[in-house]
């Protein structure tokens, strides 16, 4: 069985902001919620990197284990979900995730927040897949429909990756064997110099 | 021929081992030196050769630890759950600690706390009106703190229970209700216990207010604690309105866990304040079900004493009257006070008749 998993090449990342676009855009996340984010690292300064962090669907999830209510799930996929309908909206998850990825509508005095929404890998939730319910409470279910995640497959760059952890991790291996695991041999430093 | 001598044989093996230790340090020094001497010389290792460009730090590595140890980037994202932190490393340990000792240890203690109440409930028994009722009664606690008490306790009790729900129902109710079931009650625990809250510190900080001038400590408490509070033992120790038992829970429960339940509940339930990171909400919710967990503890016995525990105790805050024959058992000075002040004993019967017909009815009112 497949171990889908993210990955996001911090050398090919060039901060477009396409992932978030496409995420916002597919799913047609609210205003505020935000599933995915792209984080800039060394911001303006030579040698930036930018990394595009949503869920990351731990195999030993920290949203998972703190939730009182208990309701997350992993898929066969290894896919971390969650039931919208046993959420209370306490935020125990954002405080678990080390990933900031869980999200919620509001936040409001009493510690109203709704319900909390994060990134699905495009896999929907524990509705009937493509079902009107599943599209209102969590989106679009392309994993249903044999696709992979809309953020990694609209990159231009292909610096996100999405998929089986076994082939993601063989692409991105023969990437680093290709051009070399030290900066020193190319990009940046190589094209302008170690001073640039 | 030399006659045995024992102190030159002695002599000599103490000049050994001093030798000895000299070749060891010597030759510690020298044979490593040697190798390295002779790659030198030698040069098949390169002699001069430079290893720093090799070895030198790769630059995208302090960038990576960077993003490992929470130090922040930026993002164009906006949002009240947005945060510019790569890692965030305080999930992981707040996990730890709320999955595993807080839900563990929190839960053994209650269970213990309750078990040995019991165990001493039936060791002890209840503990008699020496002499039995006198049928007289003084006045112990007015309408305003009575009503302040039970808002307080039941407020206390609902909290208690939703707040209990939240943090062991996983383990305990799930089991039980199912996982929709639990939810409900959950979304409806949650609701309450976030409303609820508030009025509850209005209440406790209004009781710390009204009854400090009660809990004055003085050396009749040391005398009553050197007495085992008269639970212990057959002694009936000198109390004032409040015994030093009492003074420990308003101090430690009231004052101490009341406080920093209500803080860091403030903390967890007004998310919105904008100085709330991650960090201070996690360690707001362990500190808030730290401090939850003794204090129920504590109200466990408390609540054990001032009901079945002792006899006549109850009714004190139940009507805010009290048999003066308790009185003279459990708080004799405060009783010699209020006597001495002109407070006069009612025996019970003229109580009852004056309940059953008011003495007198205010003109105009209309009555059935």
């Amino acid at each position: 069985m497949a171990r889908m998993k993210f990955l996001c090449d911090a050398e090919r990342c060039i901060e477009c902001q396409a992932c978030v676009t496409a995420c916002k855009n597919e799913h047609e996340v609210p205003w505020g919620v935000n599933r995915r984010r792209v984080i800039v690292m060394n911001d303006g300064r030579p040698g930036e990197k930018s990394v595009s962090v949503a869920c990351m669907h731990c195999t030993d999830a920290p949203c998972a284990a703190v939730c009182p209510v208990d309701c997350f799930y992993t898929t066969a996929d290894g896919i971390v979900l969650h039931d919208k309908d046993l959420c209370i909206g306490c935020g125990y998850c954002f405080y678990a995730c080390p990933f900031g990825a869980p999200q919620f509508p509001q936040q409001t005095a009493f510690g109203v927040r709704g319900k909390m929404d994060k990134c699905t890998f495009c896999a929907g939730g524990p509705e009937t897949a493509g079902s009107r319910a599943e599209l209102i409470k969590y989106g679009t279910n392309r994993v249903a429909e044999g696709k992979l995640p809309l953020c990694a497959e609209m990159c231009a760059t292909k610096a996100l990756l999405a998929g089986d952890g076994d082939i993601v991790a063989d692409i991105y291996r023969k990437r680093v064997m290709t051009r070399g695991g030290r900066p020193q041999t190319w990009g940046w430093q190589a094209a302008y110099g170690e001073d640039a | 021929m030399h006659a045995h001598n024992p102190s030159a044989r002695a002599q000599r093996r103490w000049r050994a081992t001093l030798w000895s230790i000299v070749a060891i340090i010597v030759l510690a020094i020298a044979l490593p030196s040697i190798s390295y001497v002779m790659a030198q010389t030698s040069g098949a290792y390169g002699g001069q050769r430079d290893f720093t460009e090799d070895r030198a730090t790769n630059p995208r590595s302090d960038m990576w630890r960077d993003a490992r140890e929470g130090s922040g980037g930026y993002t164009t994202q906006t949002g009240p759950y947005i945060t510019n932190t790569m890692i965030s490393n305080v999930g992981e340990n707040w996990r730890q600690i709320r999955t595993g000792p807080l839900v563990t240890y929190g839960g053994w203690a209650l269970v213990v706390v309750l078990a040995l109440i019991s165990l001493f409930a039936v060791v002890k028994g209840r503990i008699r009106i020496e002499g039995g009722r006198s049928g007289m009664t003084v006045e112990r606690w007015k309408a305003y703190e009575r009503f302040l008490h039970w808002f307080t306790a039941l407020s206390f009790v609902v909290l208690a229970i939703t707040g209990l729900s939240l943090l062991f129902g996983r383990y305990v109710l799930i089991p039980l209700f199912g996982h929709s079931g639990f939810a409900t009650y959950a979304q409806f625990a949650y609701n309450v216990h976030n409303a609820l809250g508030l009025f509850f510190s209005v209440a406790v900080l209004l009781m710390i207010v009204l009854w400090i001038r009660h809990n004055i400590p003085n050396k009749t408490d040391l005398q009553w604690f050197r007495q085992g509070g008269g639970i212990i033992g057959n002694k009936h120790p000198s109390a004032g309105k409040v015994n030093g038992g009492e003074k420990v829970w308003f101090w430690l429960g009231v004052v101490v866990l009341g406080l920093t339940v209500i803080i860091s509940g403030f903390i967890l339930l007004f998310p919105n304040m904008g100085f709330q990171t991650r960090e201070i909400m996690a360690w707001s919710q362990v500190v808030h079900a730290v401090a939850a967990l003794v204090w129920i503890a504590l109200f466990f016995g408390h609540a054990y004493i001032g009901t079945i525990g002792t006899e006549g105790a109850f009714e004190g805050m139940a009507r805010g009257r009290v048999d003066t024959n308790w009185a003279k058992q459990h708080h004799d000075l405060w009783y010699e006070e209020i006597v001495a002040k002109g407070e006069k004993p009612v025996p019970e019967d003229e109580l009852r008749r004056q309940k059953e017909a008011p003495p007198v009815r205010v003109e105009g009112q209309t009555g059935h």
